[in-house]
C-alpha cells in the first residue's frame, strides 16, 4: 500500500519534470505537418488586419502572413488568422499558439532581448504621432502641455508620450483605454484633446470618424516605430523564411515583378530574377522550401507596392502616402539584401 | 501492513502525505515554469520592480512621476483600487440599507419602486453598466472648454468635475494624528459613560466629555499655528482646467457602477435579515409602545445584523474584486497599471503573481475583519 503511494508520487514527479522537455520539432516542420500557417494579427484595424464583408481577413499585416504561407505551401490562403490582444500578443507567440506575429508590432531592444522572440525585417516604417480636432487650433505637439491624451494601454505609446513631454518640460493627462473602440469614442466626444498612436493607426482612426476633415494629424513624429513581424527565438531557419518572404516582396518591387507579369518574368534573362523566381540555382532548397517559393509569393500576393497600395495606399480609405516606405533607390528605406 | 490499521498513525500519515503531494505539485509547477522561461530566453526575477517606470498615471493619491520606480507605480494603482472600492462599499451600503428598508414599506409605490431598482441593477452585468455610466458622462456633458459652471468655481464637463480645494501646506500629519487620538479617546469615554448609565440608571454628561475630546485636540493643533492651508481654485488653462480638485469621469463611472451594483445586493441582504427577525419581536416592541421607526432601529436591526454580516462579507469581497473592471473604462487601478508594466517589461508571470498576491492578501484581510465583527455581534450564549 505504502509502496504504491510512493510509486505514485515518483511517477507524478517524473511526469511533471518530463513535461519540461519540450517538443524539439522546428517551426517549419510543425507548420508543414499541420498544413497551415497560424498567424497572429491585430483586432479590427482597418488597413492592417480587419475582416471584410465576406469574412476574409484583409490588410497589410494579413498579406505578410499570406506571403509566408505562399512561400511554405505555394498557396497564400493556407493561413489561419488568430486575433491577438495587445497585452497577450507576445505570450501567444512564446507559447506556440501562433507561428508568427504580424501585428503592427514595434521592434525594440528590450522586446528582442528579454521576451524570447526575434524580429524579422521592418515591413513598415512608422512613427508615433498625435491626432487633434481642427477646432483646437493647435499646430504643434509641443503646444499640448496640460492637455488630456487618449491612448491604448501597455504599448510603447504611453512611454513615448511621457518621454516627449519630459523633454518638452510639460505635463499631460494620460487616459488609457483597453479597447480601441472606447479609445476612439472618448476622443471623438472630446474627453481628450488628442489621441496618440502610430501614424498609420491614426490614419485609420481619422478614416472612420464621422467627418475625417474635422481632424488633423500634427507634424511631429515623436518616436521611431519600425513595425516588424516576430518569431520565437532560436529557430534560425524559420526566422530566415519569414525574413526572406518579406524581402522577396521588396525585391520584387525593385525588379518590377508584379502579380500580373510574374509569369512573363519567369522567362527573364536577368540572373537575379531567375534566382528569385526559381529559374536558376536552388535557393528555395536552402531554406527547406520549394524552389518556386519566390514565384509563389509574387503570384499569390504581389510585390510590396501592390500590397501597400491595396491596403493602405492613396486609393484606400486610409489614404497613406509611401513616405519612408519607398525603395532605397527612390530615397526610401526599403532595402532588400541581394538574392544570391 | 499492520501499522496502517492504527488510527493514530493513519491520521498523521495521510495528512503528511496530502501536504507533501501539494508541495510536490507546487514545486513541479514552479520548476517547469522557470525551466521553460529559461529555455525560451525570457527574463525572470523581480529586479524590474526597482527600475524606472517611465509611464504617466492620470490619477494618483501619492506623489508620483514617470521617473519613479515600477514598485511605486504599482502602489499608485493599488491605492486607486482601494480608494474606489472603499468609497463604493461605504456609499453602496448606506444606499442599500435604505433601499432594503424601503422595499418592505407598506406604501406600494415605494416598495415597487425599490423592487424595480434592485432587479434592474442586479440582473445586468456590471461591465455593461460601467460602459453605460461612462458613455453617459462623456457624451451628455460638454467638452471641458465649454464646461458648465454650476457655482462659482465648480465646473462640470465630460472631463469630470473641477472644484476649489484646500491644499495642506504643512501640518497634515499632525492634524490627522490629533483627530485619530480624539476619535479613540471619545469612543473610550462614551463606552465608560454608557456602562455607568446602565449600572446607575441615570443619565450622565459623558457625551459632553466625548465631544470635547473629539474636537479639542484638533483645535489645539490648529491654534498652535502648525497648520497652514492654501486655497486652490480651478482655472482655465489653454485646453483644460488646472488646479483645484478634479474628479475624473473614469473614477465617477466606476464608483457609481460599483456602488449601485453593491447597493442592490445589500438591499436584498438587509431585507432578508430583517424578515428573519420573528414577528413576535415587532409585536412585543409595539406592545411596549415603541413607534415603528424606533422598533426598527432598536429592536429589529440589531438582531438582523447577525444574519446580515456573513453575506455582506461576500458582497464586500465582490466589490473589491470587481473594481478590476476599471480597465474597461480607463481608470488606472492595480490591474491596469500592472498590465502596462507587464507589457513594457515582458515579465507576465511575476507581474500577475504580484497582483494576484495583493488581491488575495487584501481579500483575506477583509474576510478576517468581517469575521471578527461577526463574532462580536453574534448571539452570545448567556
Amino acid at each position: 500500500m505504502k509502496r504504491k503511494f510512493l510509486a505514485l508520487c515518483a511517477a507524478t514527479a517524473a511526469l511533471m519534470v518530463g513535461a519540461t522537455a519540450a517538443q524539439s520539432a522546428t517551426t517549419l516542420e510543425t507548420v508543414k505537418a499541420r498544413g497551415k500557417l497560424i498567424c497572429g494579427v491585430s483586432l479590427s484595424t482597418p488597413g492592417f488586419a480587419a475582416a471584410d464583408d465576406k469574412g476574409r481577413m484583409q490588410g497589410f499585416d494579413a498579406d505578410i502572413c499570406r506571403s509566408i504561407a505562399a512561400a511554405v505551401f505555394g498557396d497564400p490562403d493556407k493561413v489561419d488568422f488568430v486575433l491577438t490582444n495587445i497585452n497577450t500578443r507576445f505570450q501567444a507567440l512564446q507559447s506556440g499558439e501562433i507561428d508568427v506575429l504580424s501585428r503592427q508590432t514595434t521592434a525594440t531592444f528590450s522586446r528582442e532581448a528579454s521576451l524570447g522572440i526575434d524580429f524579422g525585417p521592418t515591413v513598415f516604417y512608422d512613427g508615433q504621432g498625435l491626432l487633434v480636432p481642427k477646432s483646437l487650433g493647435v499646430a504643434s505637439a509641443k503646444e499640448l502641455t496640460d492637455a488630456a491624451i487618449c491612448t491604448l494601454p501597455g504599448t510603447t505609446t504611453s512611454q513615448n508620450l511621457t518621454d516627449f513631454f519630459r523633454t518638452v518640460g510639460g505635463k499631460f493627462e494620460l487616459v488609457v483605454f483597453e479597447s480601441p473602440d472606447e479609445n476612439r469614442a472618448a476622443f471623438y466626444s472630446g474627453r481628450c484633446e488628442a489621441i496618440s498612436s502610430d501614424r498609420s493607426d491614426l490614419a485609420s482612426i481619422r478614416a472612420v470618424a464621422n467627418n475625417p476633415d474635422d481632424y488633423v494629424l500634427l507634424p511631429e513624429t515623436i518616436s521611431k516605430e519600425p513595425l516588424a513581424p516576430a518569431v520565437r527565438q532560436n529557430d534560425s531557419n524559420w526566422r530566415d523564411i519569414v525574413s526572406w518572404s518579406v524581402y522577396m516582396l521588396m525585391a520584387a518591387e525593385e525588379k518590377g515583378i508584379t502579380q500580373a507579369n510574374v509569369d512573363e518574368m519567369v522567362k527573364s534573362e536577368d540572373p537575379e530574377i531567375q534566382r528569385m523566381l526559381g529559374g536558376a540555382d536552388e535557393l528555395g532548397k536552402m531554406l527547406g522550401l520549394d524552389n518556386k517559393w519566390g514565384y509563389n509569393i509574387v503570384k499569390g500576393v504581389g510585390n510590396y507596392a501592390e500590397v501597400f497600395d491595396r491596403n493602405l495606399g492613396e486609393k484606400t480609405k486610409l489614404g497613406m502616402t509611401r513616405g519612408p516606405n519607398t525603395q532605397w533607390n527612390a530615397g526610401g528605406l526599403l532595402y532588400a539584401p541581394p538574392v544570391r | 501492513m499492520l501499522f496502517l490499521n492504527d488510527a493514530r498513525f493513519r491520521a498523521v500519515f495521510y495528512q503528511f502525505l496530502a501536504i507533501s503531494l501539494v508541495l510536490l505539485a507546487a514545486w513541479a509547477m514552479y520548476a517547469t515554469a522557470s525551466a521553460n522561461l529559461a529555455k525560451q530566453d525570457i527574463a525572470t526575477g523581480f529586479d524590474f520592480l526597482s527600475r524606472q517606470a517611465g509611464i504617466a498615471i492620470s490619477e494618483s493619491s501619492i506623489a508620483y512621476g514617470p521617473t519613479d520606480t515600477v514598485a511605486r507605480a504599482i502602489l499608485v494603482g493599488l491605492i486607486n483600487t482601494i480608494k474606489v472600492s472603499f468609497l463604493a462599499a461605504l456609499f453602496g451600503t448606506i444606499i442599500g440599507v435604505l433601499v432594503g428598508i424601503g422595499r418592505m414599506s407598506t406604501n406600494p409605490l415605494l416598495s415597487r419602486l425599490m423592487l424595480a431598482y434592485v432587479e434592474l441593477l442586479r440582473n445586468v452585468p456590471l461591465l455593461l453598466y460601467l460602459f453605460l455610466w461612462y458613455f453617459l458622462i462623456i457624451l451628455v456633458f460638454p467638452p471641458v472648454r465649454q464646461a458648465i459652471q454650476l457655482f462659482p468655481g465648480f465646473f462640470l464637463s465630460n472631463s469630470g468635475l473641477a472644484m476649489p480645494a484646500v491644499e495642506w501646506q504643512s501640518g497634515f500629519g499632525l492634524t490627522f494624528a490629533a483627530l485619530a487620538f480624539g476619535v479613540v479617546a471619545a469612543l473610550v469615554v462614551r463606552g465608560v459613560s454608557q456602562r455607568r448609565r446602565i449600572v446607575s440608571g441615570k443619565a450622565n454628561a459623558g457625551w459632553i466629555f466625548a465631544l470635547a475630546l473629539l474636537v479639542l485636540p484638533v483645535l489645539a493643533v490648529w491654534a498652535s499655528g502648525a497648520v497652514s492651508l492654501s486655497w486652490s481654485a480651478p482655472e482655465a488653462g489653454r485646453f483644460r482646467l488646472t488646479g483645484g480638485l478634479q474628479i475624473r469621469p473614469e473614477f465617477v463611472a466606476l464608483l457609481v457602477g460599483l456602488m449601485l451594483n453593491l447597493s442592490a445586493s445589500v438591499a436584498e441582504i438587509v431585507r432578508a435579515g430583517i424578515q428573519a427577525v420573528s414577528k413576535g419581536q415587532w409585536e412585543a416592541a409595539q406592545a411596549l409602545g415603541l413607534p415603528r421607526s424606533r422598533t426598527l432601529r432598536l429592536v429589529v436591526l440589531p438582531q438582523a445584523l447577525r444574519v446580515i454580516i456573513p453575506p455582506l462579507t461576500n458582497t464586500y469581497l465582490t466589490v473589491f474584486k470587481n473594481s478590476s473592471l476599471a480597465i474597461a473604462i480607463g481608470y488606472p487601478d492595480l490591474v491596469m497599471v500592472s498590465n502596462t508594466i507587464m507589457n513594457q517589461t515582458g515579465q507576465a508571470m511575476e507581474t500577475i503573481a504580484i497582483f494576484m498576491g495583493i488581491y488575495l492578501g487584501l481579500s483575506v484581510a477583509i474576510s478576517l475583519f468581517m469575521n471578527w465583527y461577526n463574532a462580536r455581534v453574534a448571539l452570545k450564549a448567556r
